[in-house]
């Protein structure tokens, strides 16, 4: 059933190792570093940075949700400010940035056995860049009329006009300009992830090799590179209608009784290019997801991820289908009503490959040695929360379904799941499983079980109910649920839980930051290899693994990244720079 | 071990939530219930995947997990199992799918017997005009829109005159008669959204977009803009009322046409057509002043 091939055929080094930048000095090594480890902690550090302030907004605006009419501070202008702030902080500068620069920073390098990444100065100032972005964006908060107010997705017209905070002040424009910037820094570190993945690879790591891990962030990439162009293109369009009065998105409009300037833009053209980047966008956040949780369970449940070209193939497949899906966000934007039956039918294919990932992970728990770590807790929440999110996005896949549904609290409540709660209940496994690599000592297993516990449940219950309110028909993004005949008093009284249930699980977050700092004097040391895995990131001679990763040789890889359990072998997993055929390791190729 | 339990909870919680809490939708107040069915067999397909997934891991968790001495199955592939959940997995795909093309198919195609009524968003109010006896609506421009013609009704045209204009007040409409509404922008994205109807689409400046639905019973209904229009966004509520015949008719008769409105006034109606212009524009300042006071 499955092609053998020799597990030791390795070919030769076709390419000779270069010399790499070495740092002169403090500023060189740690500040502006080229080392890849490095960067992936400065891009880690500043996308929790500003992730936290994503969290406080979050906080405020569940305040004024759950508890409405109570806190004057939190004026309509204001909660504007903050679910636009939120969502773009979470998706863009959080999600992205710590997938990519982060996780894909540290891994790839270390995952396919090479030194670095392979342009380590363009690496840097992608971080460089990205921080730069980040700034641009924190600096709206000071500017007058203070950040933009126009929702996460910022539709013309309404978010260059004064009905929307922001729209005449600096806020879109800083928005504008801090988009471009992060798209200008990821591109540059994009790049390298994508040619160190296709050409930095040690001997014997062919792409059938690969952790799924590496497979799950380059396919990520190069999506990316792909998708933010047509970001690109929306942001510097709209700055033009904004600061030079430009048409692109901009038809004739009355605002308040005075005929503009403006004529014959589509604002409906903003919409496509901006899903065109915005549906890959899920993808780019998930498909990382993906493979760092296959990667997780398969090492924790001490057997082979199952089905890993299967796996492969559904990653590459979901990667293709998401650019052809963009305009299920769109079902009652007043498109042409016939792009419905397309956009369902393209969309509704997608769950096919990603339910085949689902099915890959449970089968794998199936008959394993489950060791049940923080790591693998994150994953089987991660796979739990995951599942409901992606079933409901059935729902609004299914043009029909969706039009009720569009644009209500069922929306925010499965955009939370699938791509809000899940990515991060892995991005937590991961953190804990990677950090004995990172700082050599192990993170404080009883707070981690507090985390672990408060988070998931937390979550679930937090967003689990509130697909019911969308039910009810009661809209989203509303700074206020008053004078509305359909919103009871049962629903207020749920909307105070979910508020408070919010509030619980920010605080259980500050636990795992007390955690994250405490651990790195404190933590138990933790060895090159705590959990007994396969992959080249562990088989480093040094833990925290030092400068060029690997010490003097390179690494040569003989085996695929999931040997564990093989029949005959002693141990329960062999590295994949290990020699030698055990006979019974039925590599899939 | 805690792990497994909580699995089969988050199930059985999901399940017991979903048939015992008080928050549904709406009753319906249209022929969209075919929607409502769709959500069903929605709700039923992914509930039963959603079970079988969770709780599949909640027994591999508890009959799988490590003691002493345990050793994993080394299985890396089964192309039997992974083709056949593959195909499962289509199926189930389109089981949902199709239904839901067929009823998209019926909410885009509009009924030749349908009545054309215009509604017209603008930052934060609904306003609305009715085909008169002529049975078609005028032409209308953003660029016609002035203090004396809010809503840029092409004054030339002929189909316009006898037009009902209904601004900023209740829409009436009359039970049972399919409805074709026509959906325009003055100013920036609006969506015209009453949850009873369970139909919604956005309304772009620039362009008509539409959807049609069928009144199934009489009663007041609120109308919610479901696309975020600026700070006033959440109080831009309307009311639809949906009437008998009779009472629809004698409410048609108390409206004015576009012809009455924009007419050479005497002092009379002048004045009352310009206070309620100028009541409409105070009306949005108002607003915002509330919104910004709250």
């Amino acid at each position: 059933m499955v092609d053998v091939t020799p597990a030791d055929a390795v070919p030769p080094a076709e390419v000779a190792e270069v010399e790499l930048y070495h740092p002169h000095s403090w500023w060189t090594k740690y500040v502006f570093s080229q080392d890849a480890k490095v960067i992936a902690v400065q891009y880690s550090a500043t996308a929790t940075a500003i992730g936290l302030v994503a969290l406080v907004l979050s906080w405020l605006m569940r305040l004024q949700l759950g508890f409405p009419g109570t806190f004057d501070f939190i004026t309509p202008e204001a909660y504007y400010q903050f679910i636009t702030m939120h969502g773009m902080i979470m998706v863009i500068y959080l999600l992205t940035a710590l997938f990519l620069g982060g996780f894909g920073n540290y891994l790839i390098p270390l995952m396919v056995g090479a030194r670095d990444m392979v342009f380590p100065y363009v690496n840097m100032l992608s971080y460089w860049v990205y921080l730069a972005a980040v700034l641009v964006l924190v600096s709206s908060f000071f500017a007058p009329g203070g950040p933009t107010g126009a929702g996460w997705t910022l539709y013309p017209p309404q978010a260059i006009m004064t009905g929307t905070p922001g729209g005449q002040d600096w806020g879109i424009i800083l928005m504008l300009t801090s988009l471009i910037l992060f798209i200008i820094g990821f591109t540059m570190g994009g790049l390298n992830y994508v040619v160190t993945v296709l050409q930095g690879r040690t001997r014997g790591m062919t792409l059938m090799r690969l952790p799924l891990t590496v497979w799950g962030i380059f396919t990520a990439t190069v999506m990316a590179l792909l998708a933010f162009p047509a970001l690109f293109v929306a942001c510097v369009m709209m700055l033009l209608d904004r600061a030079l009065g430009t048409s692109f998105f901009m038809p004739a409009i009355v605002e308040m009784g005075q005929q503009l300037q403006h004529n014959g833009g589509s604002p409906i053209l903003f919409q496509h290019l901006f899903w065109f980047f915005g549906h890959p966008e899920v993808y780019i956040v998930a498909l990382p997801a993906f493979g760092i949780v296959s990667d997780l369970i398969s090492t924790h449940a001490r057997k082979n991820i199952f089905g890993y070209r299967m796996m492969v193939w559904a990653i590459i497949a979901i990667g293709a289908l998401s650019f052809v899906v963009w305009a299920h966000h769109m079902y009652v934007s007043g498109m042409h009503p016939y792009f419905g039956f397309f956009f369902a039918t393209t969309t509704l294919i997608i769950a096919i490959p990603t339910a085949i990932k689902v099915y890959n992970w449970v089968l794998t728990l199936w008959r394993g040695d489950i060791h049940l770590t923080i790591p693998m807790l994150f994953a089987l929440a991660f796979i739990v929360t995951f599942v409901n999110g992606g079933l409901t996005g059935l729902f609004l896949g299914n043009v029909v379904v969706d039009v009720p549904l569009s644009d209500t609290m069922f929306v925010v409540a499965h955009f939370h799941m699938v791509m809000g709660v899940a990515p991060i209940l892995v991005i937590f496994g991961a953190i804990y499983h990677w950090y004995p690599k990172v700082t050599g000592r192990m993170l404080d297993e009883t707070l981690g079980r507090f985390h672990f516990w408060v988070t998931f449940l937390g979550a679930y219950l937090i967003f689990f109910p509130m697909h019911y309110l969308g039910l009810m028909g009661i809209p989203r993004r509303y700074a206020e649920l008053t004078d509305m005949t359909i919103m009871t008093e049962s629903a207020h009284h749920l909307n105070s839980f979910i508020s408070i249930m919010a509030f619980i699980v920010g605080f259980a977050q500050m636990v795992f930051l007390f955690n994250l700092i405490w651990s790195i004097r404190h933590g138990r040391e933790a060895g090159g290899n705590p959990w007994r895995a396969t992959t080249l990131e562990w088989q480093t001679p040094q833990t925290p693994p030092a400068h060029g990763n690997f010490g003097k040789e390179l690494p040569i890889v003989y085996r695929w990244a999931y040997d564990y359990s093989v029949p005959g072998a002693k141990e329960d997993f062999i590295p994949q720079n290990v020699p030698g055929n055990f006979g019974l390791s039925k590599e899939p190729a | 071990m805690a792990i497994a339990l909580v699995l089969v909870l988050v199930v059985v919680g999901s399940v017991l939530f979903h048939f015992l809490s008080p928050w549904w939708w709406t009753p319906i107040a249209s022929n969209w219930d075919y929607i409502d069915n769709t959500i069903i067999i929605s709700f039923w397909i992914t509930g039963v995947v959603f079970a079988a997934v969770v709780l599949f891991m909640a027994y591999c968790v508890f009959r799988f997990r490590h003691r002493e001495g345990n050793r994993a199955v080394y299985e890396p592939e089964n192309k039997r199992l992974e083709w056949w959940l593959t195909v499962c997995t289509a199926v189930g795909v389109t089981t949902l799918l199709v239904p839901g093309l067929f009823v998209w198919s019926r909410f885009v195609n509009v009924p030749s017997d349908a009545t054309e009524i215009e509604v017209i968003g603008q930052q934060w109010q609904w306003s609305f005009r009715l085909p008169g006896k002529d049975g078609k609506l005028g032409t209308s421009d953003t660029r016609d829109v002035t203090a004396d013609n809010p809503l840029g009704i092409a004054p030339k045209d002929p189909n316009s005159q006898d037009d009902v204009v209904v601004e900023a007040a209740d829409l009436h409409l009359p039970v049972g008669k399919p409805v074709k509404v026509l959906l325009r922008s003055i100013d920036v994205l609006h969506d015209f959204y009453i949850p009873e109807f369970r139909a919604k689409m956005d309304m772009i400046p620039g362009s008509v977009t539409y959807f049609w639905f069928t009144p199934t019973r009489t009663g007041t209904f609120q109308v919610l803009c479901a696309e975020l229009c600026g700070q006033g966004h959440p109080l831009m509520h309307g009311v639809v009322v949906v009437d008998t015949e009779q009472d629809y008719l004698a409410w048609v008769g108390q409206q004015q046409t576009f012809a009455q409105l924009s007419a050479p006034k005497q002092t009379g109606s002048a004045n009352q057509t310009s206070g309620k212009t100028m009541a409409s524009g105070l009306g949005v300042a108002a607003k915002l002043e509330t919104v910004e006071a709250r």
